[in-house]
């Protein structure tokens, strides 16, 4: 999620694909050269395969997963593309989780295994080319086995889901039969034919989650389900002010609790520096996660209420009003803004307020580190292997490559673990008890000490002429952004995470500007689902539906007027490098159809749409809602479509066009943290409410419409459009207009 | 000392009397497939069984269900590893997203099934309170009436 997170992706990967052999006679084709693997196979933890392909002796085909599994169903997507092109059943394959595999060169550090990571909707995207490149050359290198066997040219032969078949022979040998010759065969120098699409088996076909069966039975494991002989059990006591610390405290009582077996201060970053873990502490290790819950609670601790303590929300917003009313940074300027609003007929303008939300995951965070004298093993739930492997070397000074991690399945990613500040603070534990520990947070830890997503006020105003055209156009946002505390990014950078100058509607309004404005805070802040785009698109749908009504134009007109005819516009930030507006348009006017758009409809019930685009993947929403007479919202029906180029696995992008919609929704309905005296107000999910079953429309349909012949990501697209639809809708419905995230009872009030 | 069964087995425990089920069944008994997600009983990751109906364990102590029968989502399947109407369902519709709830899920809609047997839209929002932060709620309710339909092709 979001454009920096660093990619260490090999792009000569082709190099590193070798076959071989192993000792119980399975073909292996993979990366890195053997030679590598032999070196360090033995050393990495869990003795994992480090390999893509292996075909076992009895026909079973296991296909290795490098990405972290964090519900985006990266465990089932990933392996079609490779059993697509190794032309074998699907019913034949399984699935191994890849431990991380990074490889020590003279200029640093590389993938040993390509890119690994969970972030930005781009496992698809990213692993679209190579993955059925190992498909394919394995399948060419059985093909080829095949041939030297019945000493018949390669091209006379051609395979037949797990079977090579040659017609002018007669003759079909199963792929298991050839995997001890095909391994001795060297790898092809050239790059080898794709299937024809036409002729896919598995691609585009509804394929269920791999793992369904283990999660239905309870067998699945995720990190919280670790558990590794003599491993104690920690929690930490964190302190609740914002870059506060530990003044004092009296650990006698918590000392004497049964099973509670240590307690040690941690020492978390000063104000201002670089986030390895979030806050200052009391770590309790014990003999049980429970054990050390009731150590915790028996902890007396007199907090340094720090820097931020009189930190508001209330003072957030005046600040922000503040920091409008000045000139900020001007981060984009097209045209001639000024003189433009100058000329124009008519001036709209509107405020928006966009919260600070938690992650939520719904595994809440933990790890399990042990600290040896040379060497560590993590085994985590994260979406960034690297970055836990690097987060354990700060720690502890080991090198890098004597850093072993193991990936869990994750309960639940929406960008929270990219950063490894848990991985940090169970190596701080590990290296202090010497010994390996399993650290547990509990729900109010994550709702309190959270990367969360950025707060902001916005402020957007359009210049139309007569004719209603909008002639200029400019966003001004104050707020706190996700680069705070960030090493390496420039003050002048810092705009870069909450604004993407190339966004619609950049390159279509000739007079436009956009201004940031930091607004001082000490939350921490990171990347949330689409991040910046859940902010952006709320603000400009929303803004563009204001200018549609007060120029007496209709909503969905003026957008597809907008967004014009079926071309490319150039897409500097993450998701480019082109931004085809006209494919909006085509969800746009397919939402709008499915939902009735047109349709008169009695008082109170409402309908609308927004659309926008979000890492190369387009995505629209039409929702349709009554407000009764006391302000009461129903929602009735949401229409989602998205617009994700090729679709690998069309139930994969629909659980996820619903989920993101879902997401959207309960985040729109009801969820913001608040600070009061530089404390997190919310601390549960009776306070921080996310959406359950009753809030669930009646009807959510989605439709999928494939475009070109390439396909983006599809963990973010889903999201962004919902909130604007939806409150578009209810404005539509009742004239009230929303322009503050959450919705809550701003309807009821009012009204 | 506490005895208990836990899928059918019989089990006890002698560990600090307050402990809640949860800890119980995760740290010492180790059937991990019942989930903490947040310690107040309010997301019902951690739900399981008792005598039959859907309960949270992260607020039940272990002292309470001295001499009773726990169902674990590991012992919801068949004898013979058969899945349940309700687990095959889930497989169907496809479910599960990070599949962290879906234990909890599923247990609290065996109950729903069991009081209700044909539920409506309007029974499964009013009974099933769990929360999915994928947001598989969608799928869920579809599971729920395809299970409804399995049990009494099942009859």
């Amino acid at each position: 999620m979001g454009g920096v997170m660093r990619r260490e992706i090999d792009r000569g990967r082709r190099r590193f694909l070798v076959g071989g052999l192993t000792a119980t006679g399975s073909f292996l084709l993979g990366v890195p050269a053997l030679e590598l693997l032999a070196q360090t196979r033995s050393a990495e933890a869990g003795g994992k395969i480090g390999f893509f392909v292996e075909i076992r002796p009895d026909n079973r085909v296991i296909i290795g997963v490098a990405q972290p599994e964090i519900g985006q169903g990266v465990r089932t997507s990933m392996p079609m593309l490779v059993a697509e092109e190794l032309d074998v059943e699907w019913s034949s394959v399984s699935i191994e989780q890849m431990p991380l595999g990074i490889v020590k060169t003279a200029d640093g550090f590389t993938w040993k295994y390509g890119g690994q990571g969970a972030g930005g909707s781009t496992s698809v995207t990213d692993n679209w080319e190579f993955l059925r490149e190992v498909g394919a050359t394995a399948r060419q290198m059985l093909i080829a086995a095949a041939a030297q066997q019945w000493d018949v040219p390669p091209a006379s032969c051609h395979t037949e889901a797990g079977v090579v078949v040659c017609d002018a022979r007669g003759s079909r040998i199963n792929y298991s039969e050839l995997a001890p010759a095909a391994a001795k065969l060297p790898v092809p120098e050239e790059k080898p034919a794709f299937k024809d699409p036409a002729s896919y088996r598995i691609i585009g076909k509804p394929t269920r989650v791999v793992d369904a069966k283990e999660i239905v039975t309870g067998k699945a494991s995720f990190g919280i389900d670790t558990d590794v002989a003599g491993m104690r059990y920690a929690v930490i006591l964190r302190c609740p002010y914002l870059d506060g610390e530990v003044e004092s405290f009296d650990d006698q009582v918590a000392r004497r609790v049964p099973g509670v077996l240590d307690v040690f201060r941690i020492d978390g970053p000063k104000p201002g520096e670089p986030y390895l873990i979030l806050a200052s502490g009391l770590a309790v290790v014990a003999e049980s996660t429970w054990a050390a819950l009731q150590g915790r609670k028996a902890l007396q601790v007199k907090w340094s209420k720090g820097p931020h303590a009189s930190e508001s929300s209330t003072a957030f917003w005046q600040q922000c009003d503040k920091l409008l009313a000045t000139t900020g940074q001007i981060v984009r300027d097209d045209g001639a803004f000024d003189q433009a609003l100058g000329q124009s007929n008519d001036v709209v303008t509107a405020r928006y307020e966009i919260p600070f939300v938690n992650h939520a995951p719904m595994e809440p965070q933990n790890c399990f580190v042990h600290v040896e004298k040379e060497k560590a093993r993590v085994i985590a739930p994260t979406q960034s292997p690297s970055g836990a492997n690097r987060a354990v070397a700060a720690v502890t000074g080991l090198p890098r490559e004597n850093i072993y991690v193991e990936m869990t399945r994750v309960g639940g990613g929406f960008g929270r673990r990219l950063t490894n500040d848990y991985v940090a603070e169970a190596a701080m534990i590990s290296q202090k008890i010497g010994g390996p520990v399993k650290l547990q947070w509990s729900r109010e830890d994550d709702v309190q000490h959270d990367f969360y997503r950025p707060s902001g006020m916005h402020e957007m105003k359009a210049g139309l002429d007569a004719a209603g055209r909008i002639t200029c156009w400019t966003q001004r946002l104050a707020s706190a952004g996700k680069y705070y505390r960030r090493p390496n990014v420039e003050p002048e950078e810092q705009y870069a995470a909450e604004l993407y100058v190339d966004d619609f509607p950049a390159q279509i309004i000739d007079n436009l500007r956009i201004e940031w404005f930091e607004v001082q805070s000490g939350m921490p802040r990171g990347s949330w689902r689409a991040p910046a785009h859940t902010a952006n698109a709320f603000v400009i749908q929303s803004f563009l539906d204001e200018v549609a009504h007060a120029s007496r134009q209709d909503p969905l007109q003026l957008r597809l007027k907008l967004y014009g005819e079926n071309r490319e516009l150039p897409y500097g930030q993450h998701g480019g490098p082109v931004f085809n507006p006209w494919r909006l348009s085509r969800l746009l006017k397919h939402v709008a159809e499915r939902i009735d758009y047109g349709k008169a409809r009695e008082k109170g019930r409402g309908v609308g749409i927004a659309s926008h685009f979000t890492f190369g993947g387009y995505g629209a929403h039409a929702v349709e809602v009554t407000v009764d007479d006391s302000g009461k919202l129903v929602i009735e029906r949401i229409v989602a479509a998205v617009d994700c180029g090729v679709v690998v696995n069309p139930l994969g992008v629909e659980a996820q066009l619903e989920g993101g919609t879902i997401d959207g929704l309960s985040t729109a309905l009801n969820l913001e943290i608040t600070v009061i005296d530089g404390k997190v107000a919310q601390s549960n999910f009776n306070n921080y409410r996310i959406a359950r079953m009753a809030q669930m429309p009646a009807v959510l349909e989605t439709h999928v419409l494939p475009y070109g012949d390439k396909p983006t990501g599809m963990g973010e697209m889903g999201l962004p459009s919902l909130a604007p639809a939806l409150t578009n809708a209810i404005f539509n419905a009742s004239g009230v207009r929303i322009r503050k995230l959450p919705i809550k009872d701003q309807i009821e009030k009012e009204i | 000392m506490i005895e208990f069964y836990v899928n059918n087995e019989a089990v006890t425990f002698d560990g600090v009397e307050n402990t809640p089920l949860l800890w119980v069944l995760r740290d010492h008994l180790k059937l991990t497939g019942t989930k903490f997600g947040c310690g107040i009983g309010s997301c019902g990751a951690c739900t399981v069984h008792i005598d039959g109906r859907a309960r949270k364990t992260c607020t039940t102590k272990v002292s309470l269900v001295a001499g009773k029968k726990v169902t674990t989502i590991e012992g919801l399947a068949l004898p013979g590893g058969k899945l349940h109407p309700v687990q095959q369902a889930w497989v169907e519709e496809d479910v599960p997203q990070c599949g962290y709830c879906q234990g909890g899920q599923i247990m609290a809609a065996v109950d729903l099934l069991e009081q209700i047997p044909s539920p409506s839209d309007a029974d499964i929002a009013r009974e099933m309170r769990n929360i999915c932060r994928c947001g598989t709620y969608v799928r869920i309710r579809k599971a729920i009436h395809r299970a409804s339909a399995l049990i009494s092709e099942r009859r």
